[in-house]
């Protein structure tokens, strides 16, 4: 499988990029030309499920109907993530143009900002950013408006159904899929929604065209993405790495010399152990990711890394499917009794079983997912979870 | 887009109309898939999975409930994968669950243990989960019971409460390993705007909603040779009865009922149909007497549309959720309150026995029942007028119990005095039966005619709509109701509490000029009531209700006012409709209560 | 209660009142009294014309509408293992010597409520907690120890 050697990149936080000037530019080209740039482009969703952003645009733009919508999931809640919190920092402007982008594709008149409630301390600097974004729309004539929404604590509304649901006052339970959102989304109503970084990338596309985003990766990992590395590195911290690299590299850059594995997509995603990191792309064709990169040194132990995720996805569960609610419960209880030496190590493989299950009946991806981690876990360090 | 798809299950062809489900479609071609969070009355959460099928080209399993039948798709419902994931999710239930099936009530009915014991699970494959759980059991309700230990968590009770009722005394509270159903605050039932209504219970598939059993007790007084024990049977036991007895949905058991009840040892087998045709009386007066009030004396303070006051559930409603019109509400009791203070006066004196050795039992389709046989105020005869209220359900459990052969029995009547009654008091069953009952007695006190329906069948108000106007042109009236003539009187008939709120909404609104409203907590009226047996289904409900109806056309008197011991009741003991005697034993009065 | 009266009156005034009014309602609550009480909560159900019950389901679904009475500050510490990795329990034992509560308990004068949340997306500057909605990250026990006294200082 052909790989990219680990390269930095600076797309997403470029000073260069004069926002105004791509906003009004792209609002005068035809949505045709702007859909061919984003599905050219290569570009899948950044939040960790990685669907072709042009083709959400493109269902959505096709749907009839007045009442439609553009969501800016900053619902970022993955552990080891902090990109989204990152980008709306330092580049929320991008972020505004990217929904202005889209609505004019898809015919939106608003869009929301789903943040989390832990960044709550962002809000009153996205406010002041969007009340010049807003002044300008309206001096180019563009009816759009953005509102932001505050979550308050639950993970799962970084679902998209869930999100939905939050927006509508209730509790962040995902829905029943099909319908999807390009159909049925927010208030039932035709919806795109992006993650904060895919909408950021939406904008630089329409600024430096689909050619130059999609030399960069491979060819089911377009472009570059932006990283959130912490664990046992000298040098934790956000970086745009172009997709594709192995992890073998990525070690090397950012390792502290020992590192044992690297868990890859956040506590959702794959532990990678040392013997495979030379195997391993970081892209969809290899294990995916939203960005959160945690490394973890021969100091730690694994069984410590897996109850903490498993404590997490037991706690964050909506709780109203039974393979999860009741899963996460017994994949935690379980390996504690194995650790204690109340079940034998055979139960390890029975819980494998059970999350095999998960991945394959739950409804929704928080505990279709919780494999993903408690397998590469098990599997790959099986005698830590033992003794 | 294409009316019908067609699709492939399990090797086998369908088409199916589109919208419909993979579930529907696998029904069609007759494979069982099992289901627990499904309801046919609900809208589809698909949150229990214990449904799932595998479609080709899909990593994932589907849960057949909720995917949408669509062209091409190729779905196993029998794999290796699919039978692992479904008995994990049964295991997963299990290890939540209380399981200790030998002390529950809903033992050998519970759809959680059919479905372990589909799976032949002999030893649980996960850890027991239920002793870190502090599961809750709320007993306080005279009603209902709420297990938190037996709760699965498939929410047919949330959504029963909300979109069948409007309610929703009941709701998901937390996530994660602590979600569970809650009321406001986990307060008990008993404390809350829950209407008693019973249809939780009925979709409950485990123990975790059940109601109040007052079996013991009955059996108590029934072998007390010192206590009188009377039993009164509500219209809509009789024709579902027979479905927790073996026979087929629909079937009439009146005969057999009563026969049953007289072999438990009840001293008196009596009927609740008798002071449903009393209701008639006492709130048909009422109603013209409102009328005339509004009509002729022009009184400001007379309030109409007037409500029917049958439904414990209803009463409940109004009271939390509509309090300033607790005055449109009839006066009347309920037939089942009005049966419990005669018992223990009229019925006591007739007989010559002590009211105090009364036991005063009522078999009832409904839960709500209960709650309202221990409102204080139904204290009037001196002492709690019915001390009893069972279901259908437990009086299925009694007859099983005792030994009967409930389908070999033979017809018997019920007792005399309080025990003649009407087809007028057997439609109450049925939604617009009290509203049909009423017509054809209201009708002919003012008119001198029979209500101008072929053989008294008043078919605007029948059937399974939830909403169902009528009106009735009042002419060539009789002298003195020379009021009336000319009116034109407007009815509305709702089932189901959601509708209810509807036509409460409506009258709120000013949008709405009725004269009498009927209303019934429960869908399809008390034919599908919280204490009926399970399930119940919208095809059970109609069989029900055919069945209702075929009783009242084979009975010889179909007008309450007709009824011999109608007639007997008000020369000997009560002397007129809203007579002072009426009054205190026959009408009540409600409470404004808060909505949380 | 008429201030809780007055307070959800007023929020409902801003937000609306309809479903989706309900979480920013409860969020203005929770911004001034640091958690719903049943009262305010049968209040808001009135206001917005629904059920009970289910402003008490929503309300306990997200971990920081608290349905407890908290403290005047509530302090949120990181147990994501990026932030456990870094000496998260020192900072967690370090807080609750301080303040002489335990995780979950709210300090005798209800200045303080000492909880542990889910990942805070600072995982990079570890151990990172919240106190009510400002940030402190890479904490020490130093750090931490000052930030604390300097609460109390200004209470």
């Amino acid at each position: 499988m052909p790989n990219k050697k680990l390269k930095r990149v600076d797309i997403i936080f470029s000073e260069d990029c004069v926002y105004k000037d791509v906003l009004a530019e792209s609002l005068k080209k035809s949505n045709e030309d702007i859909l061919k740039d984003i599905l050219d482009s290569g570009l899948r969703g950044r939040g960790g499920a990685g669907f072709p952003t042009g083709l959400k645009w493109k269902f959505a733009s096709q749907e009839t109907g007045e009442e439609k919508y553009v969501v800016c999931n900053a619902d970022e809640g993955e552990p080891g993530t902090f990109k989204d919190r990152e980008i709306l920092t330092r580049v929320p402007l991008k972020v505004f143009g990217g929904m202005a982008i889209c609505a004019k594709v898809i015919g939106a008149k608003h869009g929301y900002i789903y943040l989390r409630g832990e960044y709550k301390f962002l809000k009153t600097d996205l406010e002041k950013a969007l009340e010049e974004f807003h002044s300008f729309v309206k001096e180019l004539g563009f009816d759009f408006q953005i509102h932001i929404l505050m979550g308050s604590g639950a993970y799962i509304c970084g679902e998209e159904s869930a999100l939905f649901e939050s927006m509508e006052g209730k509790r962040g339970e995902p829905r029943n899929k099909p319908p999807y959102p390009t159909i049925s989304g927010f208030r039932n109503k035709p919806t795109v929604i992006n993650n904060v970084e895919t909408l950021v990338y939406s904008f630089m596309i329409c600024r430096i065209g689909a050619g130059k985003f999609h030399e960069l990766g491979t060819a089911d990992s377009r472009g570059s993405k932006v990283f959130s590395i912490s664990g046992d590195t000298p040098i934790a911290g956000i970086y745009e790495l172009e997709l594709g690299m192995l992890l073998e590299d990525f070690v090397e850059e950012f390792g502290d010399g020992d590192t044992k594995a690297v868990q890859v997509g956040g506590a959702a995603g794959f532990c990678v152990p040392r013997k495979k990191f030379k195997d391993t792309i970081i892209g969809f064709e290899g294990v995916p990711t939203g960005g959160s990169m945690m490394l973890f040194n021969s100091s730690r132990s694994m069984y410590n890394v897996l109850k903490n995720y498993v404590e997490f996805f037991e706690e964050e569960s909506c709780g109203q499917c039974t393979p999860c609610r009741v899963g996460c419960q017994q994949l935690k209880k379980g390996i504690e009794a194995i650790k204690k030496g109340e079940k034998s190590a055979h139960y390890l493989d029975t819980l494998q079983k059970l999350a095999d299950t998960m991945k394959v009946s739950s409804k929704c991806g928080l505990g279709q997912s919780v494999a993903n981690s408690f397998s590469s876990i098990v599997d790959n360090f099986r005698e830590e979870m033992i003794y | 887009m294409a009316n019908t798809v067609k699709l492939n299950i399990d090797g086998i062809d369908v088409s199916i109309d589109a919208g419909k489900t993979v579930l529907d479609a696998a029904k069609k071609l007759n494979i069982h898939i099992p289901t627990l969070c499904y309801h046919e009355d609900l809208c589809v959460a698909g949150n229990c999975r214990v449904c799932v099928v595998e479609q080709e080209g899909v990593k994932n399993l589907v849960a057949s409930c909720a995917m949408p039948a669509q062209d091409g798709m190729v779905i196993h419902t029998n794999t290796h994968k699919v039978r692992n994931a479904r008995r994990h999710v049964v295991e997963l239930l299990l290890s939540e669950h209380n399981a200790d099936c030998t002390k529950c009530y809903k033992n050998t009915r519970c759809e959680l243990q059919d479905l372990a014991g589909e799976m032949v699970i002999n030893e649980h494959m996960f850890l027991d989960l239920v002793p870190d759980k502090n599961y809750t059991i709320d007993m306080l309700s005279p009603a209902i019971i709420k297990d938190d230990s037996k709760c699965i968590r498939c929410q047919r009770c949330v959504r029963t409460c909300q979109e069948l009722q409007h309610v929703s005394a009941l709701g998901v509270a937390y996530k994660g390993e602590h979600m569970k159903i809650s009321t406001f605050f986990e307060h008990s039932m008993y404390d809350v705007v829950c209407t008693n209504c019973g249809q939780c219970v009925i979709r409950c598939p485990t123990g975790a909603l059940i109601e109040k059993n007052y079996l013991d007790d009955v059996w108590d007084a029934i072998y007390d040779e010192d206590k009188h024990v009377v039993v009164q049977t509500a219209p809509a036991t009789r024709i579902a009865l027979g479905e927790d007895l073996g026979m087929e949905a629909g079937s009439i058991v009146t005969g057999k009922m009563a026969a049953a009840l007289r072999r438990l040892g009840f001293d008196s087998v009596l009927d609740t149909d008798f002071t449903a045709d009393l209701t008639i009386m006492e709130e048909g007066t009422e109603l013209l007497t409102r009328l005339k009030r509004a009509l002729v004396d022009k009184d400001p303070t007379v309030k109409l549309p007037m409500t029917t006051s049958c439904s414990p559930g209803w009463i409940k409603f109004i009271e939390h959720m509509y309090p300033e019109y607790l005055e449109n509400v009839s006066t009347c009791k309920s037939p089942q309150q009005m049966f419990g203070a005669l018992a223990k006066t009229y019925y006591a004196q007739k007989k010559g026995i002590d009211p105090s050795k009364i036991v005063s039992v009522s078999i009832m389709p409904c839960t709500a029942k209960k709650f309202e046989a221990n409102r204080p105020e139904m204290r009037d005869s001196g002492f709690q007028d019915v001390d009893m209220g069972l279901t259908t359900r437990e009086l299925a459990v009694m007859i099983k119990q005792a030994g009967i052969n409930f389908k070999e029995l033979p017809d018997e009547k019920f007792d005399n005095l309080m025990g003649e009654s009407s087809g007028a008091g057997v439609i109450f069953g049925a939604t617009g039966g009290v509203m049909e009952a009423a017509l054809r007695t209201v009708y002919e006190i003012v008119t001198g005619r029979e209500v101008p329906f072929e053989n008294l069948k008043i078919t605007p108000v029948r059937g399974m709509e939830g909403v169902k106007e009528a009106a009735v042109k009042i002419e060539n009236v009789l002298p003195a109701w020379s009021f009336l003539e000319g009116v034109e009187l407007k009815t509305v008939v709702a089932h189901g509490l959601t509708n209810a709120d509807k036509v409460m909404q409506a009258v709120k609104n000013g949008t709405a000029d009725w004269h009498f409203i009927e209303i019934m907590a429960c869908p399809g009226g008390c034919l599908g009531g919280g204490g009926q047996p399970i399930p119940t289904t919208p095809e059970i409900r109609k069989k029900r209700a055919e069945a209702i109806y075929r009783e009242d056309e084979g009975m010889a008197i179909r007008k309450s006012h007709e009824n011999p011991e109608i007639q007997q009741i008000y020369k000997e003991f009560l002397g007129e409709p809203l007579s002072d005697k009426s009054h205190w034993l026959l009408h009540t009065h409600y409470n404004a209560r808060k909505r949380v | 209660m008429p201030e809780i009266k007055e307070l959800v009156k007023g929020l409902a005034d801003k937000h609306g009142r309809n479903r989706e009014s309900l979480l920013p309602i409860l969020q203005g609550i929770v911004t001034e009294e640091r958690f719903i009480s049943d009262v305010a909560m049968a209040e808001v159900a009135k206001e917005l014309d629904m059920s009970a019950a289910l402003v008490y389901g929503t309300a306990t679904f997200y971990s920081f509408l608290d349905t407890e009475p908290r403290g005047k500050y509530v302090i949120r510490l990181c147990k994501t293992i990026t932030c456990d990795m870094k000496g998260k329990k020192q900072i967690l034992k370090t807080i609750e010597d301080l303040l002489k509560i335990k995780v979950g308990e709210t300090s005798k004068d209800k200045n303080f409520t000492l909880l542990e949340t889910n990942c805070l997306g600072w995982c990079h500057k570890g151990p990172a907690m919240l106190i009510n909605d400002q940030v402190f990250t890479e904490l020490d026990e130093d750090k931490v120890t000052e930030i604390i006294d300097d609460y109390i200082r200004n209470i």
